[in-house]
């Protein structure tokens, strides 16, 4: 079916079953139990567990197959929502033309930066994009937002392309000019699809347990189901296979008669393809875009997340999106408060040694565990998260293999 | 008129003079070896031939059309494969996967945006590799790790993923360089077996005697970056000039 | 005139400690090759050093004052500083005041223990992994340094003076025979420059006339070769990591006057100290060097009123910018080798 082979088949049935029941999966505590904190239920971190989701799978086709390490994909990001802010601002609230525009212009920026980049490779090839991200950066902050309105002063452009600090927003002065400019209410208009508004959701009371399902999170996880299908098809393509080879052995590659640049310029487009998708998604989920969305630390987030779920892998990325938002998300949640109340039955002294362990890890010092458990996978697993289940799957088979053993002396060891 | 014509190639480097004046003329479907004691400039010479240099003087023809000046996938798209000194093969992909990409390059083309369509899904190619693969008694190891082989079945590979872009020209760098005994007597018996079998001209640079002999139809001696004779295999073992400049020690 | 001169002491401090910082990569690179990302960590170290040691020289303890009270007639205290007690008063108020430059002594062996445990307990295992694992695991090891710092120091900058006499500003414009108050210029901004100038000499000097320094230089250029001739270069690396770690961390002490530490200024740094070492060419000590002050400086020019209005934002950009155009027309950059990390 869909083309695949039944082991792939398998796995995106998979996502796509977490895709579809993350409202229920992700909010396994009933409201109002001390547990409810750690439900991640909520719309607007499942929109962020896919969006992400869709930029990692996307850096992951051109880190995870070719090795390429870029550190300036999150300048794709940031030109993805801007473009789709453009869109809501000059044509209207419909999401489809805005993910379109926010797609097209991240891959120009993609062919341009990529061409130039990728005549280097190595570390210069790193220190190339993060130049590039950085100079898009710099230009969105400032250059970009300069008053650039013309005589006529409709006041469109009065911060320039990129609204500088504050970040590009909508206006009910916006022309809008195929929707309507503003809400019979007279509010400004959110992002919709066909009229179905993003921010939409009900609410399913079971018990004490609320589960939420949001239009804007489903619209986002179908895309992320697509986007992870198609990637799916292009690891398995003669495409992905160049790609690997690229990654293995360009020397070999060459004199096999295969040009290895537009092959790597392929992939560095489809990748920054799909930063920009993920950035008009965002911007399609709260529609407001900043300059910190190109930032080099926001590039190194989706390499963090890549890494850790398994570069090469096709779930991973997936994985270490959700691992890293959840974490960021939910472990900074915990306080020290909470701590104590967790280990109260402890005798006093203990409580306090266990909390003050602990507490560096977590709250605002998550980010000290991310780097520790990332720190971990790149010198233990490189091959991140699945590696890791993978080699547990392992065991717990060479277990049972061993159990198995009297009976099976007949086989042959193949 | 040879298949590869080679005419008054030379290079330097900065005050060495590796080529100078190299005229040598390949013959069709002929096995010609060039051998020479280390610094003769041979490599620099296979270098030139297959785009990764570009010589300062002279030209170099290959079926009529130059190659100086393209670069070497294009060279390699023209009919020229190469086997390097040590096996240069995708070690992260499988021994099939290995076989596959040549395949791919000889029906595609340089490069081919083939995205969507899986791998498994095109017939002819895997049929192609598959058959080299059997060719090549490297079928029962398609699923292996191409790193984890042998030296010996690297080499093999190496080799079949040349012969499956159906070259007209192969050039071997020193094949049994640092190889067992067995592994090059395996390595002549099957390049002999390529020779007969197939519409093919090799040119080899090796510094096994056993091998030249065993395997060339000409063989050019190169010294100091120029030829020294040209010659069949029988007249070369008695040259005296030859004996002078590179079989001095062995013969005495 | 007089803007042109300001702009570019303007950005000797900053091309110094962009120098020192490349100075540091690129011994690592050059000796061990190894793209260390955590080396902007090491300068935050560094300016943290002084932070902990001047909050060492001004730890206090609190004695009743038998005379006062306080508005509420309770007890007032006096707070006395332990340094005082021991040095006397006038050398106690001495050491608290210059206090920044004291901390080099402090930061000196700790910069080196630390470049030490870090080469020997995690570096050293990446030897012979591929480069972009070292730049993930450096990386890695960076997040994990500025967090515990902002653990133990809170997120916000910590204002760290100098000593006084270093405080006020020197009018280069009058000493030049320019109009005075035109071109004044802080003197610690002078001392910065000064010290960071020793400090390369330094580098230099060791690497060129010692044979330490020999064996180390030998072994940038041909690793395998010095390993054959038996001589332990591994050990000697390790020292050279902790003098690249000492470098760097020093170039943060003497920095913290000039800008408040904070826990993420190393990675402000890294990124275009990385920028300048590519710029320089991988590898080369002059240079990093030499990129370092001259991208400080050129920041600093592309800043000034005249330029911005010519080109809006160029102040952004000058440096990624002339990163691009140089990486692609001068691959090996200013001063580097043929095909240094090319594969």
């Amino acid at each position: 079916m869909f083309g695949l082979e039944k082991k792939d088949l398998r796995l995106l049935m998979f996502v796509a079953g977490l895709t579809l029941l993350a409202p229920f999966l992700l909010n396994p505590f009933p409201e109002g139990s001390a547990m409810a904190q750690f439900n991640a239920g909520y719309p607007d971190l499942m929109q962020r567990f896919v969006i992400f989701g869709i930029f990692a799978i996307g850096f992951n086709i051109l880190f995870g197959l070719t090795g390429y390490l870029s550190f300036g994909h999150a300048a794709f990001l940031g030109v993805g929502s801007y473009s789709a802010m453009w869109m809501f601002k000059l044509f209207g609230m419909n999401v489809i033309p805005a993910l379109g525009l926010a797609i097209a212009m991240s891959g120009l920026f993609a062919i341009v930066i990529g061409y130039v980049s990728l005549r280097r490779s190595g570390i210069y090839f790193s220190i190339l994009t993060l130049a590039f991200a950085m100079m898009s950066y710099a230009l969105a902050y400032s250059v970009l937002a300069t008053d650039m309105d013309g005589p006529d002063k409709q006041g469109l452009l009065q911060k320039g392309l990129t609204g500088g600090e504050t970040g590009l927003q909508l206006t009910l002065q916006d022309p809008r000019i195929l929707g309507a400019q503003t809400t019979e209410s007279g509010n400004i208009p959110v992002p919709s699809l066909f009229g179905v508004e993003m921010r939409s959701a009900t609410e399913l009371n079971l018990g004490d347990w609320v589960f939420t399902f949001s239009a804007g999170y489903y619209f986002s996880g179908v895309i992320m189901l697509l986007a992870f299908y198609l990637s799916i098809r292009i690891f398995r393509s003669p495409f992905g296979m160049m790609l690997r080879a690229v990654k293995s052995n360009q020397q070999r590659l060459t004199y096999t008669g295969l040009n290895p640049k537009p092959y790597t310029l392929a992939a560095f487009v489809i990748s920054g393809m799909y930063a920009g998708l993920a950035g008009g998604l965002m911007a399609a989920m709260d529609p407001l875009a900043g300059p910190e969305r190109m930032f080099w630390t926001a590039s190194g987030e989706v390499v963090l997340m890549t890494i850790l779920g398994g570069a090469g892998t096709l779930i991973g990325p997936v994985l270490g999106a959700g691992a890293i938002k959840y974490m960021e998300n939910i472990l900074s949640k915990i306080n020290s408060d909470i701590l104590h109340t967790w280990f109260a039955f402890l005798p006093d002294g203990l409580e306090n040694l266990i909390v003050g362990m602990i507490y560096p890890f977590i709250g605002k010092g998550w980010h000290l565990t991310l780097g520790i458990i990332f720190m971990l996978v790149v010198i233990f697993l490189p091959g991140g998260l699945v590696e890791g289940s993978q080699r547990i799957g392992r065991m717990f088979k060479r277990k049972q293999a061993d159990d198995d053993k009297p009976t099976a002396t007949t086989e042959p060891a193949e | 008129m040879g298949i590869l014509e080679v005419k008054g190639v030379g290079k330097r480097f900065g005050g060495l003079q590796a080529l100078g004046d190299v005229n040598l003329s390949v013959a069709e479907n002929s096995c010609h070896a060039i051998i020479g004691p280390n610094g003769a400039g041979k490599s620099t010479l296979l270098n030139c031939l297959i785009g990764k240099l570009i010589p300062d003087t002279g030209s170099v023809t290959f079926e009529g059309q130059s190659v100086l000046g393209r670069s070497p996938h294009e060279i390699n798209q023209m009919g020229i494969s190469r086997v390097f000194q040590t096996p240069e093969i995708f070690a992260d992909l499988s021994v099939l996967e290995n076989m596959l990409i040549p395949c791919f390059a000889k029906r595609d083309g340089s490069f081919e945006l083939n995205a969507i369509s899986a791998v498994r899904n095109q017939k002819d190619v895997q049929d192609k590799a598959m058959h080299m693969l059997e060719d090549m008694n490297l079928a029962d190891k398609r699923h292996m790790h191409a790193a984890s082989m042998s030296r010996g079945d690297k080499r093999r590979l190496e080799i079949a993923m040349c012969l499956a872009q159906e070259p007209r020209l192969l050039l071997l760098d020193e094949p049994t360089a640092g190889m067992a005994r067995a592994d090059t007597n395996n390595t002549i018996d099957l390049l002999k077996q390529i020779k007969e079998e197939r519409d093919i001209t090799i040119a080899i640079i090796e510094h096994d005697m056993h091998v030249v002999f065993s395997l060339a139809d000409r063989i050019t001696v190169l010294a100091q970056g120029t030829p020294l004779v040209e010659d069949t295999p029988d007249k070369i073992k008695g040259h005296p000039k030859v004996r002078e400049a590179y079989l001095g020690e062995s013969a005495d | 005139m007089e803007a042109i001169i300001l702009q570019i002491l303007n950005g000797l401090d900053k091309g110094s400690a962009y120098a020192l910082i490349a100075l540091g990569l690129t011994l690592i690179f050059g000796t061990l090759g190894v793209v260390n990302f955590a080396h902007g960590a090491l300068f935050m170290m560094g300016a943290f050093c002084a932070v902990t040691f001047s909050n060492l020289l001004t730890l206090s303890y609190q004695s009743p004052e038998p005379t006062g009270t306080d508005f509420l007639g309770n007890p007032s205290y006096d707070d006395l500083f332990y340094v005082q007690q021991w040095f006397g008063e006038a050398a106690g108020a001495w050491m608290m005041d210059w206090a920044v430059p004291l901390s080099i002594l402090f930061a000196i062996p700790v910069m080196i223990s630390i470049g030490v445990i870090m080469e020997r307990g995690l570096i050293k295992h990446f030897y012979k992994r591929p480069h972009a694992d070292q730049i993930l695991v450096t990386f890695g090891l960076a997040i994990v340094l500025q967090e515990v710092i902002k653990y133990y120091y809170g997120a916000n900058p910590i204002p760290t003076p100098a000593p006084e006499v270093f405080r006020g500003s020197f009018d280069f414009g009058a000493a030049l025979g320019f109009d005075p108050n035109v071109i004044i210029y802080p003197y610690w901004r002078l001392v910065y420059f000064g010290f960071a100038a020793i400090i390369i000499a330094a580098v230099f000097a060791f690497l060129q006339f010692t044979t330490f320094g020999m064996v180390v230089r030998a072994g940038m250029a041909d690793r395998e070769t010095v390993g054959l001739l038996g001589i332990n270069i591994d050990r000697r690396f390790t020292i050279m990591f902790g003098i690249a770690a000492a470098v760097a961390g020093l170039a943060g002490v003497m920095y913290t006057p000039i800008n408040s530490p904070n826990y993420h200024m190393g990675m402000d740094f890294l990124v275009l100290s990385f920028v300048v070492v590519v710029v320089g060419g991988m590898g080369s000590l002059p240079g990093a060097v030499l990129a370092g002050f001259l991208l400080g400086i050129l920041e600093s020019l592309a800043s000034m009123s005249a330029v911005i209005d010519l080109i809006p934002g160029i102040n952004q950009v000058i440096i990624y910018l002339v990163a691009i155009i140089i990486l692609l027309t001068r691959p090996r950059g200013l001063m580097g080798r043929k095909g240094v990390m090319e594969e």
